[in-house]
């Protein structure tokens, strides 16, 4: 009994398991489940909507495909691949919880998360707060002239905006510019004294990418590859991630 | 977010000459060039234990080992050797703190609290008074579990800690810490607002 529902072995056939197995090299060894536990007995997300990753690459595996691609548990468990490196198998199953959600009707996924991704395909930013890229060049000129006048030893720092030919193409959480600006000034700083030669990019300079969680390849694509394009064309040698 | 680039970067074949990087490297590079000249001396009579909150995505999932030593490196030049007191498990064995995966924007509040027990215990175990959370998931996850739980040890920023240690970090750019580090090595301490 499950959920107070028998399980039928007789249906046999997964579906969902298959698919996501044709995606992957090795079928994510999806099969190769030894049902030993280390998973579960690792997993943060264990008890939670009285799921576990065990549990749930079973479930999927007797073709319980309803259940697996209805159960709210697969947007609480972070897809933190912890499961697959204690995993004697090395099974995929966080591979099988983002397909999982892909699964879901977008519109029924948790609308936070697609909040955040909706407001990065607002504009060219790719900020989940939905900065547009000439609020974010205020910010950094604003801050920046801040930090020059009230702190004299730094009067020659910079923070370039789409610089040719930086070495690093750095991005930065859409938090710092738009709740806490004061916040940029510690890692400006930190670039100064090094004397690294780097730029934000005016498209793709945020660094959260929600679509990603939000288990929608085609914005996760469209962001990355912006930030990606951009990046390019600045021809940085380095694409610097703060987070 | 360094996952989100180099898994999107392979998932979907994007073509590209940068090398993909996570700025802890960099930290951990420029300290041992000697262009960071960090030190521990601020905390030498404060004694202050700090921890660190391996961020999944960046350590497991993407660099593994190697960067969860650089990280402990930086954090250890910067608080002392003898203030720095490691998680277990940790490194790429780390426990996830729960804000990822879109987590913190889910809705799921209790659950995301009951799913970061484990990391509450985890940091509690050390007796550390900050962890240190260089992924702005983590910083906020943790700093919640803190309140919620009532261990109260803060959560500290890398970039913060870095410039605290220079002598750089304005009064302004520390709002966030505890009373325990609110007058250490103030910056240009007339610019407080």
């Amino acid at each position: 009994m499950l959920n107070g529902k028998t399980i039928d072995l007789g249906r046999g056939t997964s579906t969902f398991m298959r698919k996501v197995q044709d995606l992957l090299p090795e079928g994510g060894n999806l099969n190769m489940c030894l049902t030993c536990g280390a998973c579960s007995a690792g997993c943060p997300a264990t008890g939670l909507e009285g799921m576990d990753p065990r549990k749930f690459l079973r479930m999927a595996a007797m073709g319980m495909d309803e259940e697996v691609t209805s159960t709210p548990w697969v947007w609480m468990c972070t897809m933190c691949q912890r499961c697959i490196y204690v995993c004697p198998m090395k099974i995929d199953i966080p591979r099988l919880v983002y397909e999982a959600r892909a699964s879901w009707p977008r519109e029924s996924r948790p609308k936070g998360i697609m909040g955040s991704c909706d407001m990065a395909l607002r504009n060219e930013s790719g900020s989940a707060m939905g900065t547009a890229p000439q609020d974010f060049a205020f910010v950094v000129e604003d801050m920046l002239e801040e930090c020059r006048e009230s702190q004299p030893e730094f009067a020659d720092m910079e923070a370039p905006i789409d610089k040719e030919g930086a070495e690093f193409f750095i991005n930065q959480n859409s938090r710092e510019p738009v709740t806490e600006p004061e916040e940029l000034m510690p890692l400006w700083k930190i670039l100064h004294v090094v004397g690294a030669d780097w730029t934000y990019g005016s498209k793709g300079w945020a660094a959260e990418n929600y679509c990603m969680f939000l288990a929608d390849d085609q914005s996760w694509e469209h962001i990355t590859r912006q930030s990606a394009e951009k990046a390019a064309a600045l021809r940085c040698k380095v694409f610097l991630n703060t987070e | 977010m360094t996952y989100s680039v180099r898994a999107g970067l392979k998932k979907f074949g994007i073509e590209h000459r940068f090398e993909v990087k996570n700025i802890y490297e960099y930290y951990a590079k420029w300290i041992r060039e000697g262009k960071l000249k960090v030190n521990s001396d601020w905390n030498r009579e404060l004694g202050l234990k700090f921890t660190v909150q391996d961020p999944c995505q960046i350590v497991r999932k993407s660099y593994g080992d190697p960067i969860a030593d650089d990280l402990r490196f930086v954090v250890k030049s910067l608080v002392g050797e003898e203030n720095f007191i490691d998680m277990v498990p940790n490194r790429s064995n780390n426990y996830c703190c729960g804000g990822g995966g879109g987590f913190l924007q889910s809705g799921f509040r209790d659950q995301r609290l009951a799913y970061g027990r484990v990391k509450d215990e985890q940091i509690r175990a050390t007796g550390a008074d900050y962890c240190v959370a260089a992924c702005h998931n983590c910083h906020a996850q943790i700093h919640e579990l803190s309140e919620h739980y009532g261990g109260h040890y803060g959560v500290v920023h890398l970039w913060t800690l870095i410039c605290l240690s220079l002598g750089i970090l304005g009064p302004n750019e520390r709002t966030y810490l505890g009373d325990d580090l609110r007058e250490v090595n103030v910056f240009h301490p007339e610019t407080a607002v």
